[in-house]
């Protein structure tokens, strides 16, 4: 929750920034282990609907969830290969797959705002809040809820 | 000074100084010591003379005293102190042990354990001073003084005791109370000079003695360290990622050409098998010491329930993981105190049973098949079945119906059953029925399992089997649905491998549980593919399975142990065996049943690891299935009574020309035999039948009615012959053979009776042929099952 970086004058924090779909996402730096492409993954049969599967990462197994299933749009489209956004968690990290990943940002405490209204569902739920960044809307994702997933299917 | 921020402080911000390093230590030896004398009192109370003993709760509890008061802690030394006092009176042989004596120290240890607790987590001693323990020792030292003839010796002695502390002043390192009682010996030895004291000249020789004695032990000492747990786990990951390694360049070592990569990767190879090998030994404990404090729990339950118990142990050296030695510390104290609680009879009631007063209890550990065997026996009571039965019925947890059809042997796993207690009081100890559940559960979950054997007025025998390690375990890797799956190799017993045609005809469906026939036994299958089966299986694993079976292409059963069951899972193939690295799943994982846990294979991609014991759940492998099959399996054996078929009886008369009715097709013979032909072997009456000894049993007997007291000249026999063996059922005399439709009630079912029914007009009893002969003749439990 805590920002590494704070400026004495106003205070920014530095996103991630990806994108799932047409929305556009950001997660705070130290929420971050680290951003690795595809990785083959073994499925899990009888998980959850949102698990994708399991990945190697340097002799570590880690959980891979889907963010597109976790937001209830279909999965991609197979053109181009997800990317992991490592995210830390207490149990360690547990990655997060996107589409596309793009900059990091410094966003201005001051900018943000509610999450838009014509946010539904799923992504309404698992949205903090919003900043218009560069004419996109920068949506802050809540990670503990998106890891959060419904139980799995047995 | 050196400040340490303490993070388990409850006030946050205070700090400490490096004396908090002192006081640890102090705290790890004192626990230390203290388990070990629980041992020693134990031993001392059955052997008041045991010097060695005596010596040993001395010196601890002197190390205690004197560190305590370098540190300040000034109520714990005053009891230490009391405490000291009372040890050196009988160190001295001035005071012999007795039972009070022995409930005293014990309670100085606890009081001791208690303060040491409350220093651990409040640093400070708490608040009692606990003058009633002061008392009490004080107590039973004044009445050596009062004594005149040991007045000498008792004055003599603890002054030089005193003098030795003050001579030797403050320990310094851990070394130090080692050192002072080497000191010790050489004041107490000077002081009692006066002839009358011989007694007193003894212990000091005993002493002196034993001052050598400890020399030696202390440089053994020297030669081991003591070592931060966290750290031999951060080695044993560290290995397990180097095992990973391992694999990965074997594999690539074995794809390439070069000769010198080739013997690089071997030699990385034994090297690395010898490292996992010797970090695990480190993380193996002798099991001894979870027994430490099991003597002690015997002497506290067995004076508590007014029983005399020997406690014998059998195999203290025998090796375990850390880990499993946490895990079955609570199920074996609970075991323990059920037996001498529920087992081991009152010794009034022992010998009217004509067994010794002294009930028996016995631990052996020992390795076998690449698990750790831990048998507990008591040759108490046993377990009255017939009491548990009906408990399970009271409890709803069993129908009338199942309970008939429940074996014995099956009935013996109605006591894990939760909240099944057969006990009359529920008392303190045990017997509030939460504890035998528990502890099956408890083992389970470290992959072991739990066996319980009892005959009735002999005893009863508890036998777990745990796996050896669970960190780095050898596992078979198959492929199913199109992904590699390991299944740990403990839970393996054999492979089955048919061919496509024979698998269909081999393969039959008993009430809806496709089982397969292996070696004459049912064998009910899981399909991995339909266990594996949801939305995202590309292919509906069904349909794999039957097209696999049409093709002609091969069926592989793994037939997998799954706690008392047995059952074969199919997969696609069958790939090979290796050792993999156990990790556990993260937590939206952990959850899955029939998953224990992931590693990863030789080319970096990650596998799943089966669960073994999930799937035969998965399956309902432990609950009606695998019952109603194995009731299927006894109706082979049993009679064909059901309501509304003609059934085939011979009618029999006992002595009282009472009628019994055994079903025919368990009739082999009738023969006749005479009197005279009649020996005996051991407890049994036998004839010599066709080259061969057969067992007789008289079935007026064996159903529990009595018998006229004339014998017959002419023995009429109905020889019941099962897998070879055969046996003879005496009868009064054979009446008729009828052949009649047979509605057969089972409402009063007693033992040798399968039910009644009315024959002929008249109401007959049906004889249970296998369960009479099950009885009679032990080992031929077996057939009749």
């Amino acid at each position: 929750m805590g920002s590494i970086m704070k400026t004495t004058i106003n205070s920014q924090e530095q996103y991630c920034t990806f994108t799932v779909g047409d929305l556009f996402f950001g997660v705070g730096v130290s929420k971050v282990q680290e951003v690795v492409r595809f990785q083959a993954m073994t499925r899990v049969p009888k998980a959850a609907r949102d698990v994708r599967g399991l990945i190697n990462l340097r002799g570590q197994i880690v959980t891979a969830i889907d963010l597109r299933s976790r937001l209830g749009m279909p999965s991609c489209t197979g053109e181009r290969p997800p990317m992991n956004v490592l995210l830390r968690t207490i149990d360690g990290p547990v990655s997060l797959l996107v589409d596309q990943i793009e900059d990091v940002l410094e966003v201005d405490e001051d900018t943000l705002e509610k999450p838009p209204d014509n946010l539904v569902g799923a992504t309404r739920e698992l949205i903090r809040s919003a900043s218009k960044q560069k004419g996109r809307i920068l949506l802050i994702l809540d990670t503990d809820k998106a890891l959060d997933l419904p139980s799995a299917r047995q | 000074m050196v400040f340490v921020r303490d993070r388990q402080r409850p006030e946050p911000g205070k700090l400490l100084l490096i004396m908090d390093e002192i006081v640890k230590e102090f705290l790890i030896e004192s626990y230390e010591n203290l388990d070990h004398l629980d041992n020693a009192l134990v031993e001392l109370e059955k052997n008041p003379r045991h010097k060695e003993s005596l010596d040993h709760i001395f010196r601890t509890v002197h190390s205690i005293k004197g560190t305590c008061g370098f540190i300040g802690y000034v109520k714990l030394q005053r009891i230490a102190h009391a405490g000291e006092n009372l040890l050196s009176l009988l160190r001295e042989g001035t005071l012999t042990m007795d039972a009070e004596i022995t409930s005293a120290l014990l309670a100085l240890m606890d009081v001791i354990r208690g303060i040491l607790a409350s220093i651990e987590q409040t640093e400070s001693e708490g608040e009692s001073e606990h003058p009633e323990l002061i008392a009490t020792l004080e107590r039973l030292c004044g009445t050596a003084s009062k004594e005149p003839a040991a007045a000498p010796a008792g004055e003599a002695t603890p002054q030089p005791v005193d003098g030795v502390v003050a001579a030797v002043g403050v320990p310094e390192t851990p070394d130090a109370p080692v050192s002072e009682s080497v000191a010790a010996p050489e004041p107490v030895a000077a002081a009692p000079k006066p002839p009358e004291s011989v007694a007193a000249e003894v212990p000091a020789f005993a002493v002196a003695k034993k001052a050598s004695q400890e020399n030696r032990a202390h440089s053994i000492s020297e030669s081991n360290i003591r070592v931060d747990i966290a750290l031999i786990d951060r080695l044993m990951n560290l290995v397990g990622e180097l095992v990973l390694a391992r694999n990965q360049i074997i594999q690539d070592a074995a794809a390439s050409e070069n000769a010198s990569t080739s013997t690089s990767s071997q030699r990385l190879n034994h090297i690395t098998t010898e490292l996992q090998e010797s970090v695990m030994k480190t993380r193996m404990q002798p099991i001894g010491n979870v027994w430490a404090k099991l003597p002690r729990v015997v002497r506290d339950v067995s004076s508590e329930m007014g029983k005399k118990v020997r406690f014998e142990m059998e195999g203290n050296e025998t090796e375990l993981d850390r880990t499993i030695i946490e895990a079955i510390k609570d199920p074996l104290t609970h075991i323990v105190r059920n037996s001498i609680d529920h087992g081991i009879e009152k010794p009034e009631q022992r010998i009217a049973a004509g067994k010794p007063e002294e009930g028996i209890l016995r631990m052996r550990a020992f390795h076998e098949g690449g698990q750790v065997n831990i048998e507990i026996t008591d040759d108490g009571a046993g377990i009255n079945l017939n009491r548990v039965r009906q408990k399970a019925m009271d409890r709803n947890l069993l129908t009338a119906e199942q309970n008939a059809r429940l074996t014995d042997r099956e009935a013996v796993n109605l006591i894990f059953l939760p909240a099944l207690s057969t006990a009359e009081k529920i008392t303190s100890v045990s017997g509030r029925g939460v504890g035998m559940d528990v502890v099956k559960t408890n083992i389970e979950k470290i992959g072991g399992s739990v066996d319980l054997h009892t005959e009735l007025g002999k005893g009863t025998t508890l036998r777990i089997k745990i796996p050896l390690t669970l960190a780095i375990i050898p596992a078979l890797i198959i492929t199913s649905a199109g992904d590699r799956y390991a299944i740990p190799q403990v839970s393996l017993v054999e492979l089955v491998r048919l061919e496509g045609e024979e698998a269909k005809k081999s393969i039959e469906r008993i009430f809806q549980v496709p089982v397969y026939r292996l070696r004459g036994k049912l064998l009910p299958l899981v399909f991995l593919n339909s266990e594996l089966d949801d939305e995202t299986s590309a292919v509906s694993a069904r349909s794999q399975g039957d097209h696999a079976m049409d093709r002609g292409s091969v069926t592989n059963i793994v037939v997998l142990q799954a706690g008392d069951h047995q059952f074969g899972l199919v997969v696609d193939q069958i790939n090979d065996t290796q050792e993999i690295v156990v990790k556990p799943l993260g937590r939206h994982l952990k959850g899955i049943r029939i998953f224990a846990g992931a590693t990863i294979m030789g080319d970096g991609r990650v596998a799943l690891i089966l669960d073994v014991l999930g799937l035969a759940q998965g399956a309902h492998l432990a609950t009606q299935a695998t019952d109603k099959l194995r009731a299927e399996q006894e109706r082979d054996e049993e009679p064909e009574i059901v309501g509304g078929e003609r059934q085939s009886l011979l009618i029999v008369e006992t002595g009282y020309n009472e009628r019994l009715a055994v079903p025919l097709n368990l009739v082999g013979r009738l023969e006749q035999f005479q009197q005279s032909q009649v020996e005996t072997a051991g407890p049994m009456e036998v004839v010599q039948y066709r080259n061969a000894i057969m067992p007789l049993i008289r079935i007026s007997h064996a159903i529990g009615c009595s018998e006229p007291d004339t014998e017959r000249e002419r023995l009429h026999v109905v020889v019941y012959t099962s897998q070879g063996r055969s046996v003879g059922l005496v009868v009064g005399s054979i009446a008729d053979i009828v052949q009649d439709v047979v509605k057969m009630e089972t409402s009063q079912r007693r033992h040798g009776i399968l039910g009644t029914a009315v024959i002929q007009g008249r109401v007959i009893e049906i004889v249970d042929v296998p369960a009479i002969v099950g009885s009679a003749i032990p080992d031929m439990a077996d057939m009749a099952m």
